[in-house]
């Protein structure tokens, strides 16, 4: 830990909101744990298809959409960051 | 024609009972005729907070099954002449009522009153179902902690699947030196959240423990909490009151002050 992250520590109060605001964009999609888990999986079954995929990397979420790109309404959006270790150029399309 | 008010949180401990015996009593204490039903059947709670305990003789369920008139049922406080209580049964369950005739009740004591005070029970169950059929406005207490505020959300979301348009907040037990060095949410930080309007905030203040053990409802009275229950009576009948300032010490200087 560097000096200077001690001064720019977030406060409880700060860390309470914003993991409320993740817990209740889930919530609110009535998205299960397992479910999640499905749709992770049948991604990466389908992905893996075309290219190997680094499995320790992968971050998949249901997050809001910013009430700006939306209209002023916010939404749930999937949120997939997955790193590619390999395109799998042998595969026949 | 009264207006239905579900007092309700998803939640258990957050203050629904304490907030629904001061709203009942501060709108009797503004002259408005006021009936304080409590529906957690089996956990009757309401009759000691407001100190009529040893007055009951009919409850909700007799009500509902015909045992004895509305009227006899209904406990008239002493101490306001405009406050009723109708008392939630201890021997029975939340089954041995249902959303029908919950509208039924309240339907028909609309007709006499200016308001029906329901005060929810915990959870989302049969209980809080029946606590809400009637009803034509809810308000939701919260804590500023992370887990009364989701079930909150949970609740406010609930209601509006219930189509019950009219939802208020209640954030109870603030605690403003907490909030100022930022170890509490503040009911700006809540209301942010949960996107719903905010119609009282209720600090976390040591006379409600007194009044809860003296069967007073401390409504109205000179502590902030008294104050802030009175505030959110005054909203509630449509008058306009600014939020108070919590952090306002009442020390001697301030009370100098204010004379």
């Amino acid at each position: 830990m560097k000096i200077t992250d001690f001064f720019k520590k977030k406060s409880s109060s700060d860390i309470a909101k914003d993991r409320l605001k993740l817990v209740l964009v889930s919530d609110r999609a009535s998205c299960s744990p397992e479910l999640m888990q499905k749709i992770r999986s049948d991604i990466i079954e389908v992905l893996s298809k075309y290219a190997e995929i680094d499995m320790e990397g992968i971050d998949i979420n249901i997050t809001s959409l910013d009430a700006e790109d939306n209209g002023g309404k916010s939404a749930p959006a999937l949120y997939a960051n997955i790193p590619i270790k390999n395109m799998n150029h042998n595969s026949k399309l | 024609m009264g207006e239905v008010i579900v007092i309700t949180s998803g939640k258990g401990g957050v203050g629904k009972t304490t907030s629904s015996a001061n709203i009942g009593t501060g709108l009797a204490k503004l002259n408005k005729k006021v009936v304080l039903i409590d529906t957690d059947i089996g956990l009757r709670n309401l009759d000691v907070v407001l100190g009529l305990e040893n007055r009951i003789v009919y409850n909700l369920v007799d009500v509902i099954e015909g045992n004895c008139k509305i009227k006899q049922a209904l406990i008239r406080d002493k101490r306001y002449e405009n406050l009723f209580l109708l008392p939630a049964a201890q021997t029975k369950d939340k089954t041995s009522v249902t959303p029908e005739q919950m509208k039924k009740l309240t339907d028909e004591l609309k007709q006499d009153y200016d308001y029906i005070i329901l005060d929810c029970p915990a959870g989302i169950e049969q209980g809080f179902k029946n606590a809400i059929a009637g009803a034509d406005r809810a308000l939701v207490v919260t804590t500023p902690e992370v887990s009364a505020v989701r079930d909150a959300d949970r609740i406010i979301g609930l209601l509006e699947a219930n189509e019950i348009k009219k939802t208020h907040l209640i954030v109870n037990r603030l605690r403003p030196d907490m909030v100022k060095r930022g170890d509490m949410m503040s009911s700006d930080d809540v209301i942010d959240i949960l996107a719903i309007e905010l119609i009282g905030q209720v600090p976390d203040d040591e006379s409600i423990v007194v009044a809860t053990n003296n069967g007073e409802p401390l409504v109205g009275d000179n502590s902030l909490a008294g104050q802030a229950y009175m505030n959110i009576c005054r909203r509630i009948t449509g008058e306009q009151v600014p939020f108070l300032d919590l952090e306002a010490k009442r020390g001697l200087f301030s009370w100098f002050k204010k004379k």
